[in-house]
């Protein structure tokens, strides 16, 4: 039998609000409160509340925590200032990715990583376990104790401005600050996954109903909206960020997959490096792609991608794109057709739709550079 | 009792498909329940004028943003009208799904495939069964 489903502090915020709840991730999510194509314009045109309470954090700390997340991660972590965020990935010896994830910089020997809700309890495990050697490195799992709010919008830098008890306006985009929300100690971290500006706010979740209700009660104004997963899944495609289980996972390596530019092989070693440098040396075998359909049928997760009859690659994700006004999708392409302006065709119900190669991110980003 | 969301005048298949008599001629769409579960409509494929449908088997396929669901005839026939409109506006199958949202005008093969569909009182009380 299934393991019954978990739920975040807001769960009944969202039933009261009237959300269509699903199962994302051994979580009961909610993936729509009016509509994903309404949802969706309003984190681009005004700001947008999500509940990514499911994700999980770790701290890790001590001496050698540091070289723990060198070996364990793939972009080099000694770059990182405190008070700065790094987009990095988790990778096995071969090169496959474990997770995505950000890592917080709170002090010089103290972070925090962010990972993915589905991959929690793995990514526990594969960190705990690879960093054996470090005895000066402590894990803790506070992800049940972190509630996670991200404001996301043209109008998050307002209404965060107007619950904080500090100016947010000098936090960079990557960088994060403490300060209290709506009355509540959190971490305030630039960041998102929508290519808007906006924030992401980590609190203890004892508090994430009352922040919650403070940044709808004060985003009045603004028309705010509680978004759910289908919109944010709509913004970061429109995006080509990536999405975990979807466009990467333990068969799909860093080069491949276009996140090249998060993994430095200069730092010295970490797991996953020479299969990664092989990759790098000989060329990717195929390349996360971005397609443009010619019409308004869907390119969903699993279709063959195909020309004059041989199968190329495979959609990785896909979705009509509200902001481009297309059917758009990411594909795993052979490299040999992997030029932006190559016609090709996507498989849909048996039948070869037409699909153009084009530049990512398919909507220009607004994040606050 | 009455709902606005089930018009009276029509019939109904358990997929949740509408029928609406004109003379000879049978136009089909989806209910206001079946667009509002599916969410977002951004696609919508239908067969030409002049194919043949077959009651219970599907015809076409509506696209949401999160899902492809199929549709299923509610009569046998001949295609004699497709809402063209739904090519450039989906929307209108979530905007007006009993109005400008149709989907297909279809010529009955055979007059029997009616009296199989549900009545409006029957749709509701399948509905208030739970059944999806």
């Amino acid at each position: 039998m299934d393991a019954p489903l978990k739920r975040t502090p807001l769960f009944e915020a969202h039933i009261a609000a009237g959300a269509r709840m699903v199962p994302f991730g051994g979580w009961e999510m909610p993936v729509q409160y009016t509509g994903i194509v309404e949802e969706h314009r309003t984190v681009r045109s005004a700001v947008g509340l999500f509940d990514v309470s499911h994700m999980g954090e770790f701290e890790v700390t001590g001496p050698e925590a540091l070289a723990a997340l060198q070996m364990l991660t793939t972009n080099d972590v000694s770059a990182l200032e405190i008070s700065q965020v790094q987009y990095s990935v988790l990778c096995l010896p071969d090169g496959g990715i474990v997770d995505d994830l950000t890592v917080y910089r709170l002090a010089a020997d103290r972070f925090m990583v962010t990972v993915n809700a589905a991959n929690i309890d793995k990514d526990w495990t594969w960190v705990t376990e690879q960093s054996r050697g470090f005895r000066g490195a402590t894990w803790r799992n506070v992800s049940a104790s972190t509630a996670l709010i991200a404001v996301q919008g043209p109008k998050a830098e307002a209404l965060i401005g107007r619950l904080a008890d500090r100016d947010v306006t000098a936090i960079g985009y990557y960088r994060f600050a403490s300060g209290r929300v709506g009355g509540v100690d959190t971490l305030i971290s630039r960041t998102g996954y929508t290519g808007e500006d906006g924030f992401e706010l980590y609190l203890p979740a004892t508090n994430a109903l009352s922040v919650w209700r403070a940044l709808l009660d004060k985003g009045a104004s603004d028309g705010v909206a509680a978004i759910g997963l289908g919109a944010r899944d709509t913004l970061r495609l429109e995006m080509r960020y990536a999405l975990y289980g979807n466009d990467i996972d333990e068969t799909t390596n860093p080069i491949e997959a276009g996140l090249g530019w998060v993994v430095k092989s200069a730092k010295g070693d970490f797991v996953g490096r020479d299969a990664i440098e092989k990759v790098r040396v000989a060329g990717p075998r195929r390349k996360l792609v971005g397609l443009e359909m010619a019409d308004r049928a869907v390119a969903r997760h699993g279709y063959p991608v195909v020309k004059d009859g041989h199968t190329l690659g495979v959609v990785t994700s896909g979705s009509y794109g509200p902001s481009v006004d297309k059917s758009i999708a990411l594909a795993y392409v052979d490299s040999a057709h992997a030029a932006v302006g190559n016609d090709l065709g996507v498989e849909i119900r048996s039948q070869a739709r037409p699909a153009r190669i084009v530049k990512t991110p398919f909507h220009p980003s607004r994040v606050k550079k | 009792m009455a709902n606005a969301n089930v018009p009276a005048d029509l019939r109904y298949t358990k997929e949740h498909e509408w029928a609406k008599r004109e003379g000879e001629r049978v136009r089909v769409g989806i209910t206001h329940f079946a667009q509002e579960q599916l969410g977002d409509v951004v696609f919508v494929e239908l067969p030409k004028v002049g194919t043949k449908v077959t009651s219970h088997k599907t015809f076409g396929v509506v696209e949401s943003v999160k899902a492809v669901s199929d549709l299923y005839a509610p009569i046998s026939g001949e295609v004699v009208e497709a809402n063209a409109a739904l090519v450039k506006t989906p929307e209108l199958v979530n905007r007006d799904p009993y109005g400008q949202g149709w989907m297909l005008v279809v010529k009955a093969s055979s007059a029997g495939d009616w009296d199989q569909l549900l009545t409006a009182q029957q749709y509701e009380q399948f509905l208030a069964e739970g059944a999806h």
